[in-house]
This record gives C-alpha cells, sequence and structure tokens, in this order.
C-alpha cells in the first residue's frame, strides 16, 4: 500500500475500500484525440496509428486530491490537462474477456492528468508528466453503475466552460480496453486505469482553476499555481 | 548486510545468507530452495534508463541523447529470484537486460548529485525484459514491450550500499543456459547514479523504496522457453530466472 494513496482524501465506498496508488493512463483512445493529430499518425516518427492501447503510468508522487495545487515550472507558461475518467479495480484482473472485464471494476472517479505540453509522442520525457502533484484525481469512487461510455466529462477553467468529452466516443470503449490491457499486465484491486482523454487537452495557465465535472461522478478542481 | 524478502512456511519473512543456506529473522535457518524468493524490498515507483550504456546504444542504433531516457514500471511487473517469466507464443524477439538497480532509502526532492548517495539505501541486480515484437512508435517503450507481468525480476538480495564500495565500479554478467552472452561495467554507464538522482528528483519526490534501474549493456540476444537465465554483478548476487511458454500460464 503506498502511503501517497493513503494520504489523499478520496472517499471510496465499495470494496476494495481503498486505491493501491497505482495509476495507468490511456492515451489517444478517444477520437478526437487521435483525429486532432491527423494526417502525422501515418508519418514519421510514428508510420502507423496506434494497434495496442497507449498506455503510461502516473507514479505515486503524482497523486493529488481534490484541491490541491498543481505547479507550473519556472520555464513554461502552461501546462495542460487530460480531464478523464478512470476505472477503479475491483478484483485482480488478469486476461479477462470483453463480456465479463466490467465485473472486475468497482467504479469510477474522475482524473485530471496534467502535462507539460509536448508535441512529440514518440518518446517523450517523464519529466512532462510524472511530476509531483501532476494527477489529481477524486473527488469519490463511485460504485459503477451507469455505463462508463455513458458519462461525459466536462471540464472549466475559472468557471468558462472549455471542453465537454463523450466517453461513448472511445476507440476502445471499457470492456475492450480492459480485456486488451490484461492481456499482458494484470492489474489489482485499487488500480486506477484512465479511459483517455479528448484532444486538444485544455492549457490551463498559474492562476486558474480547473473544474471537471462528471455526471454521478462529482465534481473535482484543482488550483494552478506558477513555481514559488 | 545483504537481506532477501522470501515466503515460508505460511509468512513472508526478511533473510540473511547462512552459508549455502537462509536464516530467518526468527532464527530458523532454511534451504534456499524451500523458500519463495520474493522481490527484496517493497518497491515503490520503478523507474528505468533506456539506453544508458554507449555499447546498447549502439546495438540497437541510437545516438547518444541529451537527457536520461526514462520510462516507468507498475507493480505488477515485478517478480523475485527463481521466478518464471511467459513468452508469448507468438514473440520473435525477447530478451533480458541486467541491470544495476539502486534502491531509494531517504526521501527527497531536489537533490544535488553531490550528496546523492545519502539517498541511497543499498542496490541489487535486476532484470528488465522486453519483448521488442510489441514496440510501436508510441509512447516508447509502450508498456506491452516492458511493463509485461512478470517481466522485471529483483533480487536475490538487497544489498546496503555501505557494503558496496564503488557502485561505479561493477561487472554485469549474463548467462543463459549457463553460456555467457552479455558483459559489462557500470564504470559505462552515460548518465551515472548520482546524475540520474539529481535529475529524477528536479521534477519528482523520490521516496524510500523508489528504485532506479540504471540500464543494460551491449549482448541481449532472444530467449527460449526453458532457458535460464542468470544475471550477475559483482558483490550483488546471482539472480535466476527461467523463460515459460504461454500454455504453462493457462494461454
Amino acid at each position: 500500500m503506498s502511503a501517497w494513496a493513503d494520504r489523499l482524501s478520496i472517499p471510496f465506498d465499495v470494496a476494495p475500500y481503498r486505491l493501491s496508488g497505482a495509476v495507468y493512463g490511456t492515451l489517444l483512445n478517444h477520437r478526437s484525440a487521435l483525429a486532432a493529430l491527423g494526417e502525422a499518425v501515418n508519418r514519421p516518427p510514428y508510420g502507423a496509428a496506434p494497434k495496442a492501447p497507449v498506455l503510461y503510468i502516473k507514479p505515486r508522487n503524482t497523486l493529488a486530491g481534490p484541491g490541491d495545487a498543481v505547479v507550473i515550472p519556472a520555464e513554461v507558461a502552461e501546462v495542460e490537462v487530460g480531464a478523464s475518467v478512470g476505472l477503479v479495480m475491483g478484483r485482480t484482473a488478469c486476461g479477462v474477456s470483453e463480456s465479463r472485464a466490467m465485473d472486475y471494476v468497482a467504479g469510477y472517479l474522475i482524473v485530471a492528468d496534467v502535462s507539460v505540453p509536448h508535441s512529440s509522442y514518440h518518446r517523450p520525457s517523464i519529466r512532462l508528466k510524472a511530476r509531483d502533484g501532476y494527477c489529481p484525481m477524486g473527488p469519490a469512487v463511485t460504485a459503477r453503475a451507469a455505463n462508463a461510455d455513458a458519462l461525459i466529462v466536462r471540464t472549466y477553467v475559472d468557471g468558462v466552460l472549455v471542453q465537454s468529452a463523450d466517453m461513448g466516443e472511445l476507440i476502445r470503449p471499457p470492456p475492450r480496453l480492459l480485456a486488451d490491457v490484461t492481456e499482458f499486465m494484470t492489474l489489482m484491486p485499487g488500480d486506477v486505469l484512465t479511459l483517455g482523454a479528448a484532444g486538444p487537452a485544455p492549457r490551463v495557465r498559474a492562476g486558474q482553476t480547473v473544474r471537471i465535472d462528471v455526471e454521478g461522478l462529482g465534481s473535482l478542481s484543482n488550483p494552478f499555481r506558477a513555481a514559488a | 548486510m545483504m537481506r532477501a524478502r522470501v515466503a515460508f512456511a505460511g509468512a513472508i519473512h526478511e533473510a540473511t545468507p547462512a552459508g549455502e543456506e537462509l536464516r530467518l529473522e526468527d532464527g530458523r535457518i532454511v534451504a534456499a530452495h524451500e523458500v519463495v524468493w520474493l522481490p527484496p524490498f517493497c518497491a515503490g515507483s520503478v523507474i528505468a534508463l533506456g539506453l544508458n550504456y554507449a555499447d546498447h546504444a549502439k546495438e540497437l542504433a541510437f545516438k547518444a541523447q541529451e537527457e536520461p531516457l526514462v520510462f516507468l514500471k507498475g507493480p505488477g511487473t515485478l517478480l523475485g529470484h527463481l521466478g518464471m517469466t511467459r513468452r508469448p507464443a507468438d514473440a520473435k524477439f525477447m530478451h533480458y537486460e541486467c541491470e544495476l538497480a539502486v534502491v531509494i532509502g531517504r526521501p527527497g526532492a531536489r537533490i544535488d548529485r553531490a550528496r546523492a548517495f545519502e539517498h541511497v539505501a543499498g542496490y541489487c541486480i535486476a532484470n528488465d525484459y522486453a519483448v521488442r515484437d510489441y514496440l510501436e512508435n508510441w509512447y516508447r517503450p509502450n508498456l506491452r514491450v516492458k511493463n509485461r507481468d512478470g517481466g522485471t525480476v529483483l533480487g536475490p538480495w538487497l544489498v546496503d550500499a555501505a557494503d558496496v564500495a564503488d557502485p561505479a565500479n561493477l561487472g554485469l554478467r549474463t548467462f543463459v543456459n549457463g553460456r555467457l552472452t552479455q558483459q559489462g561495467n557500470t564504470r559505462d554507464l552515460i548518465f551515472d547514479i548520482p546524475y540520474l538522482i539529481e535529475y529524477l528528483s528536479s521534477f519528482m519526490t523520490l521516496s524510500t523504496g523508489d528504485v532506479i534501474l540504471t540500464g543494460t549493456p551491449e549482448g541481449v540476444v532472444d530467449v527460449m522457453p526453458g532457458d535460464v537465465v542468470v544475471c550477475e554483478i559483482d558483490g550483488l548476487g546471482r539472480l535466476t530466472n527461467t523463460i515459460a511458454a504461454d500454455a504453462v500460464f493457462g494461454r
């Protein structure tokens, strides 16, 4: 159990009642995110659209909760926020079938995947995505009720709606994503797997506040500030 | 001091060498083959270096980098000594990577390289497998290549930093079925340990149990089901792993 996950004040009222601290992100899974790259997906250095899910890891130093300030490093003017829904695993999932996949999910929560903007997705430095506090989550884990693909993720910067992402427009809907991921990588109770953010990601400057609303999951709000 | 974490007779124990055998912390002496070897510490963030030896970078036709090439690994990929790692049936090139693993003991952010070793608890051997067939040009190296279940072997021992006189001069060797296939020395790291700790802690707080896999030298070869892969580092022991076919895993 990660002390970082323990420290987060994220209510979790269904089994396994706590996050493990492992957070796996999915990229380019929302049709708009891949579409935003246009024809570049077929050119070097990529050569082709992704075949397997495009995944990355948000390590424990990135984990943050509602209200925690996100620090923008001195060398950049803005960061980007990939607003998404995270699947929270309820059971150990290894090689699960698409038809059974959702039985392994305990609930959902809102995830704000913060990155320093980067134009190349070939081999981006973890310096851009794994900074302290760059993965706010919350406000709570909500037991799985509605279909995750019926959820709409709305992102507001200082109260103004800047993005509305329909989780029904995923390249891999949740069951397919879980089947493809657990084919090679077991997910444990309390692990989080995000569904992927829409593109292009909204950008945020120091002094602004981001709020992400998902009906049924609540509202995640975090202030952004300049490095001291 | 060198310590292992093992499962024996219904519990997890800390174990130290006792001749050819192991001494559990409760006083029992047990044979090494009677225990299940776990990764020798509870790992936090697993931070791995790509192409951190000039010869290996050349082997894979990469130009020297300005910034360390770092990727992260999840907890499910970790495996202990004497474990089994699955080779998927459709893979054409799966290879081991013998690496020096640096285990963080004292947390820190913005650590100066001059003080980096104050944050190191100790060292162990890592064998970081890759299945190259699955390499795609999106967020390389992608998790399907580098974050597979059982693909990151750690152990057998966590050796205290005080017992490793010069981590920048350790010979590394890999043997496949007893034949020497890989050889290198940590003096050839492109980015050395103090540099890596300074670099990583400049943007991410390092915590106790975080581990840095410092990269592998040249000499990676394809391994097949049944192959026994032994990674060896001066003073840290020998880490053994066996490659298993899909059928062993019910696939």
